[in-house]
């Protein structure tokens, strides 16, 4: 198996067991984290996450798009030096329109299944992240780079 | 918590935290046989000792550098040697230090001492793997005792251990080691027996020998032998040995003795004592209920049990299975001494006479049969020194590794590389080759006139120059293979020449100052009567060093002549318009060049298949080989004509650094290589030019391409892809 596809495979192994995500966004230069629960295409392409649209993170990717989330499997463990993975994914946030929203409303409850009454009320906007780079961090120090090229 | 448990207190329920060896030999005293006393540290004190020191998660960061399955055994050694010097640099938190002082004082404080492994799961009758962990002769006092556990501990990592942790199933979070302190018994004869021999059930088999066990066990004396009917207890056979020497406790630890000649002339048993051997064996067999493998010895007439396992027939490897070939490099000092005389004296001596026997003949005269036959013959030549590296050259390297591993254990330095400070030499071939390039890069540097004409390929009136020149080629015409034509080898020289000449390379370190102060400091640290040995020792290293490098030199040298003839082949098939001729078999070539209507099956180069994804390295670790930081641009290298597109300040990115590539070494600010170690070619001419380097990085030279930015962070192995690092 090929360097890359073996990668892609551990993303999507990742992204399948963890439930949470770190939302890195910004204004104005004052950088602002939070915790989202999180889901992902098929091709990798794209991170998606549900919030209410009152929230500081919708304000802020509304007015930056540019926005990172952190991905990772650690225990709070000495053993996480050695043994835990974290994934950066850079890209760009956008609210999905009603055209795509039901498939991937689907997808998202697909994994997300408690948290459906959440992403069906009026207010709750289904993000989507076009996905620039992963940086995946490995074995403490490993670091490779997957870039969507299309 | 219990960190001492004398041998008549230890219980069956004890197995976990007192291992194996601690409850049998406890078992055998509660049955009254014979046995040395003792006492076991249990395996929670070596839990205490990594917990409290820290070393617990230190061991795991090491180990987890890298995948297992990615590391070389070349890399376990290093491992293993890197964690053996954190136990060695780690001493005991004073209140640990100070209970098992005073419990094992009132028994050891005047006696010398066998200390002895004994991992849980080490001895049991599942698995069998006696000899991956250590064990200590003729240890005497309470501090040198403390120590040696130390040690014995730090063998729970040993690289022979890592090989095999799947079956050990050794763990960093549980796996432990207990300790026996033994009362050391200095018999006059000493042997093993096995209760029943794995080659024919009905049989049992002693073997033994003058002096101390451990010289039959670590193979370094060859034992006599008898087998013995199980039923009856007749002696069916004698084999008897080459005896020659003892081994035998002195002041400090343990020596060879030259054996008397009516010693050397009498097996070291009577019948009598065969019969009181083979007694020990079957009631030990009877006590533990399975056949037992039992180290014993004789003092005067009364016989000493040291240790009983039961005996299980390892499982039989698999043909590609090779670590036991990898265990039997580890050599002891008069087996790698015998092993460079060899070298030196045959070996060498008999490569060079091939490589310049198959150099005059004239292959340009030969008939295209007369070729095949030529090349065939090269090819099995070149093969059988193949071998020959495989069989004797690797395993002389083990030199480096016995005096890397005796230099930490007396010195105890912080880098666990600092032995090969003392190692470095200034005769190595492929230093002496890089002087020549480097004075020829001297003169052009000086000479205008000379570097036009190079520049302009016209022709060169330097005489000084020409005859270096021709004296290069005539001694390292290898350093050009892989270049068909003379003048393409020729034009691809001067191209280094030039680029050489316009830039500073590297000078070679030398090592005046600290080398000699190293080595005496070393020396200072053996009682007197030991030190003549020692500085022995030195002289072993340091060839083995020598030879890690200039091995590989020649055996290029006969590589080479095969290439030549190749090259002829390839010359006369030049009409024939083969695509990829550079890429066929030494087999295709011979099809081809027999019957020139053979079409050779299609090389096709791999295919970049496009993707909607890129993959980029951005940090890759390796191992830490060359202390330095390099930073440049990558040249990758994959075929040998490469090498000469080299530019000053590159960083030399390959699979494996070999003897034909060091000469852009002195050009390079730094090596990255895909084969791991610390001992290997590539790490040993970096840290004689003082020059960054990592090795053992997974997939170099596919994640790398020519022209990346790259940093070498040689202290801690780790290699970063882009700008703006560090």
């Amino acid at each position: 198996m090929d360097i890359e596809t073996k990668l892609k495979r551990e993303l999507k192994k990742l992204f399948k067991k963890q439930r949470l995500a770190v939302l890195a966004t910004q204004k104005n230069g004052q950088p602002y984290s939070s915790l989202v629960a999180f889901a992902v295409t098929e091709d990798l392409k794209h991170l998606i996450f549900a919030t209410s649209r009152a929230t500081r993170k919708y304000d802020n990717f509304s007015s930056d798009s540019r926005v990172a989330l952190l991905i990772d499997n650690r225990s709070n463990k000495a053993s996480d030096f050695h043994r835990a993975m974290a994934v950066t994914a850079v890209g760009a946030a956008i609210e999905v329109d009603e055209d795509r929203r039901q498939e991937l409303i689907h997808l998202y409850l697909a994994k997300n299944p408690h948290l459906k009454d959440f992403v069906q009320s009026p207010t709750c906007a289904l993000v989507r992240v076009s996905v620039k780079t992963y940086y995946v961090v490995r074995t403490f120090q490993n670091v490779m780079e997957l870039y969507v090229t299309s | 918590m219990t960190l001492i448990i004398p041998l008549g207190k230890i219980k069956q329920q004890d197995m976990a935290r007192v291992g194996g060896k601690a409850l049998a030999l406890a078992m055998m005293a509660q049955y009254s046989l014979n046995v040395p006393e003792a006492l076991c540290v249990t395996t929670e004190a070596y839990h205490a000792y990594v917990t409290m020191s820290g070393l617990r998660e230190r061991i795991l960061l090491e180990l987890n550098r890298k995948q297992f399955e990615d590391m070389r055994w070349e890399e376990l050694w290093d491992t293993s040697l890197r964690i053996r010097n954190m136990f060695l640099t780690t001493p005991l938190p004073a209140s640990l230090a100070l209970e098992l002082e005073q419990s094992i004082a009132p028994v050891f404080a005047r006696k010398a001492a066998v200390v002895r492994s004994s991992a849980p799961g080490e001895d049991s009758a599942r698995t069998s793997f006696a000899g991956l962990h250590e064990s200590y002769v003729n240890i005497k006092g309470i501090e040198s005792i403390i120590e040696h556990i130390r040690l014995v501990w730090a063998s729970l990592w040993s690289d022979a251990a890592l090989l095999y942790r799947k079956e050990l199933g050794l763990n960093v979070e549980k796996s432990m080691m207990a300790v026996v302190i033994q009362e050391i018994i200095a018999g006059e004869e000493s042997g093993v027996a096995f209760g029943k021999n794995p080659l024919n059930e009905s049989e049992a088999v002693i073997e033994a020998i003058y002096g101390l066990n451990q010289g039959l066990v670590d193979g370094s004396v060859e034992p006599d032998r008898w087998i013995i009917d199980r039923a009856t207890g007749e002696i069916l056979s004698h084999t008897p040995a080459q005896r020659a020497r003892a081994l035998v406790a002195c002041s400090a630890g343990v020596r060879f003795e030259p054996l008397p000649s009516a010693r050397a002339e009498t097996p070291p048993l009577t019948d009598d004592k065969i019969n009181t051997v083979f007694s020990l064996v079957i009631e030990a067999e009877s006590l533990f209920d399975a056949p037992q493998d039992v180290e014993w010895t004789f003092r005067g007439n009364r016989i000493h049990a040291l240790q009983s396992r039961p005996i299980t027939a390892r499982k039989t490897e698999k043909a590609e299975d090779q670590r036991s070939w990898y265990l039997s490099l580890r050599r002891s000092f008069d087996n790698l001494k015998a092993l460079r005389s060899k070298i030196e004296n045959e070996l060498l001596p008999a490569m060079i006479l091939e490589a310049a026997r198959l150099a005059d003949r004239n292959l340009s005269q030969l008939a295209d049969h007369e070729l095949i036959c030529e090349i065939t013959e090269r090819s099995e030549i070149h093969n059988k020194w193949i071998d020959s590296y495989w069989s004797d050259f690797i395993p002389f390297a083990h030199g480096m590794r016995l005096f890397g591993q005796i230099y930490n254990d007396v010195v105890r330095p912080a880098d666990p590389y600092e032995f090969m400070d003392i190692l470095g030499s200034d005769t190595m071939v492929s230093i002496e080759r890089n002087r020549m390039l480097q004075d020829m890069a001297s003169i052009i540097q000086r000479d205008e006139y000379l570097a036009a004409a190079l520049r302009s390929g016209s022709e060169i009136e330097h005489a000084v120059f020409n005859k270096m020149l021709d004296e290069f080629a005539e001694k390292y015409a290898d350093v050009v293979t892989g270049t068909a034509q003379a003048g393409k080898q020729k034009h691809a020289l001067m191209r280094i020449l030039m680029e050489m000449a316009s830039h500073p390379a590297a000078e070679k370190q030398t090592h005046p100052a600290g080398r000699a102060e190293r080595m005496d400091a070393f020396i200072k640290r053996f009682p007197e009567e030991q030190r003549a040995r020692a500085q022995e020792l030195i002289d072993l290293a340091r060839a083995s060093y020598r030879m890690r490098d200039d091995d590989n030199l020649y055996l290029g040298k006969i590589e080479q002549q095969l290439n030549r003839a190749l090259d002829e082949a390839r010359r006369r098939l030049i009409a024939c318009k083969l695509p990829d001729i550079e890429l066929l078999t030494v087999e295709e070539l011979c099809a081809v060049l027999e019957n020139p209507k053979y079409v050779p099956a299609q090389k096709s180069a791999q295919q970049k298949i496009a993707g909607e994804f890129t993959i980029k390295p951005r940090q890759l670790v390796g191992q830490p080989a060359g202390a330095g930081i390099g930073r440049g641009k990558a040249r990758v290298i994959t075929r040998s004509s490469e090498l000469f597109d080299f530019k000053s300040g590159e960083i030399l990115v390959c699979d494996a650094v070999d003897p034909a590539m060091t000469f852009v070494v002195p050009l390079s600010s730094g090596i990255v290589e895909r084969r791991g170690g610390m001992l290997i070619h590539g790490a040993i001419i970096a840290r004689e030019y003082g020059i960054a380097c990592v090795t053992g990085v997974p997939d170099a030279t596919a994640l790398i391409h020519t022209g990346d930015q790259l940093t070498v962070d040689g202290y801690l192995g780790i290699v970063t892809v882009g700008k703006h690092a560090l």
